[in-house]
């Protein structure tokens, strides 16, 4: 076996270096798994650039704290302060990458996020209404007409009460498929419709693209419809399938008024740029199409053995399904799958779905390729590298004759790979990351916890080089790259402050006053460098509610604030210039409580601070504020 | 004596007003300022009714020395010089109506005054906006003054200002000298037909008189 330090060659070091003031040539977006949010990292320098909060609350920059975007974590099921997020979608145009925005899916508490890439923040949630864990998503189709949302967990529709036994599963359990619909200028969200399938595990899910465009493919386990230990329960077919859905015939169905509307309650939580605040709505229907018995929607292929990936090649004719346990890759051809349905080719039906024919459907098996087979994408020039978890390795093997072509180890239990644009129809096709599972020994220990780690390997030649290994915050799934010029430009500066529309807006100093309503104490504050107004508030008493609505009034680039109280239960603000944030304080006890900015903003930064003089309950202090002069400026009587 | 202005002259008058017709359009004066927090550089540039690039993020930084914040409202040269500037553009069609040198003279005369006037209010108010201190500026360096350069470059603390006219002072300027070089010009014509022709014939008597010479 090879070992770590001779599987990396000489010039590797060369071929990742970025001097400092030179820019990464991609920007690679990766999933964060349990801690619920995406990192940025710039390849090859493999240096992390960023961290997005999406679906869990972040203390650094008060997402999901502050008031703005906590409506961005309302779900049917109250406030969801954290989630598990495991696979990315770039937006798509023609196939290709447009960089306009990115998918994210929410696997715990069945959610699908849209980040916008001017901004690199959180523009929309939306939740998902039947489904049981949002594991296949948010895969998407060729010209973002849809993000699906594939269920993990097949669940009884409309989620109610049911005994759990094997009996009942295949009685009451089902599984959706949710499609997404996205507005090509807003990039709005909406579930247009769901297909409701037989109860099994959505697993992965790739479109077709090209010719197989109008199709979804989902590979699928625990066909068994087993409830309890499916370790051992779920693996006892030959062959599970690859779900493909016809989605342009779904459509067809739709307008024919073939759709079922289905009371549910879900979230649809939108922030917009304008008021910096996101708003939530509640969603109370939703379209279902049932596949048993609008026949020629849905079809299966069977696929051993408990699949995983399911990627369509960048021609859009081949599907390559990854069985777990299998010790062969079966690879699909399109256009035998659409001659088995059209010659009727079907060995039989599940759950009143049609089942094609293996050998009908089938244009070849990659023999022997390694042990665990995942995940699979392609480089433009008609290879695929597929992940094998087992085995812990990147094999290399050629679409058309599937012949195996190069192999390389992974440091270690690789889950997927990616290769940049490698799920679209003109792959980027430089380099090959594997996201790993393992690290022990790889880096310094830190503890019990280790950090999982993305591995770089050039794939321009015709062998495969490690290039790099970095460490990963969270613990990395499936990852999208995109090349940086096609976001670096649009990447917004700073927000115009004579667009803020926020409802508490300060426009300049003059505007910052302190309004109580009954408990309820606004305080409208302005932070520059580097004073914040009012930095003396006096007249506020224990148990009101104080909302410091600050807005950062710069109008230049990297020149956030940042702001926070002494004893707030909760964390700071940081406010990019030209916007409005605003903290919920309740005091709990009398006293002087200093609040300051967090960021470090200009020299006088420790100086940008003030105080908020809490008195009893009851107490006559009257409300006043000011900022610069020795008698506060503007007192006010309390109301 | 003709004292006509020549026909290069006269176009010489639709090109000056062009010039300063178009200062509506285009900047007069840049001032860029770079320093290491600012690698992509601020800008101010100066129009004749108005200041604009980086104002707000110039008038941020200032503070901390205790300069004056720059806003438009507080300069009484965005009202008048448009108007007389606008003034000599009608000034140059009189010229053009009248045909005279002697006009022509004076028009150049009011644009290399308006130009030594401008001058000095803008390095008077550089001058004041440089040292003229706000006393309780949080950075005090001792014997230090701001004034930006009236043209060319000058490092100021951390800052590295480079002020230069922009391409409505270039215009501007190209317009001073092609009045300045045109009155030359027709000054030492004139100076010629004197010379020439002391009584101040017309071109036909002058042939006139040569025949007469030649004793036709
Ligand atoms: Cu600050």
């Amino acid at each position: 076996m090879k070992s770590t330090e001779s599987a990396v060659s000489g010039d590797a070091a060369a071929k990742t270096y970025v001097a400092p003031g030179k820019y990464d040539e991609l920007y690679n977006f990766v999933s964060g798994g349990f801690n619920g949010q995406v990192s940025v990292y710039g390849l090859p320098s493999g240096r992390l650039l960023k961290l997005i909060p999406v679906f869990s609350v972040h203390p650094e920059n008060g997402y999901g704290f502050n008031e703005e975007t906590k409506p961005m974590l309302q779900t049917s099921y109250g406030f969801v302060p954290w989630d598990d997020q495991h696979h990315l979608a770039l937006s798509q145009t023609n196939g290709e990458h447009d960089g306009r925005w990115l998918f994210a899916n929410a696997n715990n508490t069945p959610r699908v996020g849209r980040i916008d890439l001017k901004t690199f923040k959180t523009a929309e949630i939306i939740e998902l209404p039947n489904s049981g864990g949002n594991h296949s998503s948010p895969f998407i189709t060729e010209n973002t007409e849809y993000v699906i949302a594939g269920t993990r967990f097949a669940i009884p529709v409309g989620n109610q009460e049911s005994p759990l036994d094997n009996a009942s599963f295949k009685k009451n359990f089902k599984s959706t498929a949710s499609f997404i619909s996205v507005d090509k200028n807003t990039g709005h969200m909406s579930v247009s419709f769901q297909i409701i399938l037989p109860g099994m595990d959505l697993d992965l899910s790739r479109a077709g693209k090209g010719p197989s465009h109008g199709w979804f493919f989902f590979s699928t386990y625990n066909t068994e419809q087993a409830s309890t230990l499916l370790e051992v329960n779920a693996s006892q077919k030959d062959k599970d399938f690859i779900v493909a859905v016809n989605w342009k015939k779904a459509e067809e169905y739709i307008k024919a008024g073939k759709g079922k509307k289905m009371p549910v309650e879900y979230y649809h939580n939108v922030y917009d740029e304008e008021t910096h605040s996101a708003t939530s709505r509640i969603i109370k229907e939703v379209l279902t199409l049932d596949p048993e018995e609008l026949k020629d929607m849905v079809y299966l292929i069977p696929c051993p053995k408990s699949p995983h990936g399911c990627d369509v090649d960048p021609s859009g004719e081949f599907i390559v399904g990854s069985g777990k346990l299998a010790a062969l890759i079966p690879v699909f051809s399109y256009q035998k799958l659409i001659k088995a349905i059209d010659d009727k080719a079907f060995e039989g039906e599940y759950n009143g779905i049609p089942v094609v024919k293996y050998e009908a459907a089938l244009h070849g098996e990659v023999q022997k390729p390694g042990l665990g087979p995942l995940h699979t994408e392609f480089d433009g020039k008609g290879n695929a590298y597929t992940s094998f978890f087992v085995s812990s390795e990147i094999v290399k093997w050629s679409v058309k004759d599937l012949k195996v072509l190069d192999r390389v180890p992974t440091y270690y239990s690789i889950g997927h790979l990616m290769v940049p644009g490698g799920d679209t129809k003109k792959p980027y096709g430089k380099y090959v990351v594997a996201y790993n599972k393992i690290t022990k020994d790889r880096y310094l220990p830190t503890g019990p916890e280790l950090a999982q780690s993305a591995q770089l390997y050039s794939i321009d030649g015709d062998k495969m080089q490690l290039l790099l290994d970095f460490p990963t915050i969270g613990e990395p799934h499936y990852a999208q790259a995109i090349p940086a010029e096609k976001i670096r430009e649009q990447s917004v500066k700073f927000f115009d402050i004579n667009k803020n529309k926020h409802p508490y807006v300060s426009l300049g100093e003059k505007a910052t006053k302190v309004v109580r309503e009954g408990n309820v104490v606004h305080v409208y504050m302005t932070a520059i460098r580097s004073h914040l107004t009012p930095d003396n508030i006096e007249g506020i008493q224990v148990g009101d509610e104080v909302y410091f609505h600050v807005t950062n009034l710069e109008q230049d680039w990297d020149i956030p604030h940042g702001f926070a109280i002494k004893h707030a239960p909760n964390a700071e603000l940081l406010i990019m210039p030209g916007e409005t944030n605003t903290l919920k304080f309740v005091p709990v006890k009398p006293g002087i409580y200093p609040f300051y900015c967090t960021d470090f903003c200009s020299a006088l930064h420790q100086e940008m601070q003030g105080y908020l003089r809490v008195s009893p309950k009851g107490s006559n202090v009257p409300l006043k504020w000011g900022t610069g002069e020795e008698e506060a400026a503007a007192p006010v009587a309390a109301r | 004596m003709n004292n006509k202005l020549s026909k290069f002259a006269r176009i010489s008058v639709f090109i000056a007003i062009g010039c300063i017709a178009a200062l509506w359009f285009v900047p007069m004066w840049r001032i860029d300022l770079a320093a290491p927090q600012y690698p992509e550089g601020i800008f101010m540039q100066i129009w004749i009714n108005d200041v604009k690039g980086d104002v707000d993020v110039i008038n941020g930084l200032n503070h901390y020395i205790g300069m004056k914040t720059i806003h438009k409202e507080d300069f009484r040269e965005f009202v008048y010089l448009p108007i007389v500037l606008a003034a000599f553009c009608i000034f140059g069609l009189v010229v053009l109506i009248k045909g005279r040198r002697r006009a022509y003279y004076i028009w150049t005369g009011a644009l290399l005054a308006i130009a030594t006037l401008s001058m000095y209010d803008f390095w008077k108010w550089e001058y004041d906006y440089g040292h003229n201190l706000d006393p309780t500026a949080p950075i005090k360096v001792p014997g230090m003054a701001y004034q930006p350069p009236f043209i060319g470059y000058k490092k100021m603390l951390n800052f590295e200002a480079l002020s230069q006219p922009d391409i409505g002072g270039w215009l501007f300027i190209t317009a001073a000298i092609l009045l300045t070089s045109v009155s030359i010009y027709e000054w030492r014509r004139a100076k010629k037909q004197l010379h020439e022709n002391p009584f101040g014939q017309s071109p036909a008597s002058r042939r006139h008189d040569k025949r007469m010479q030649q004793g036709v």
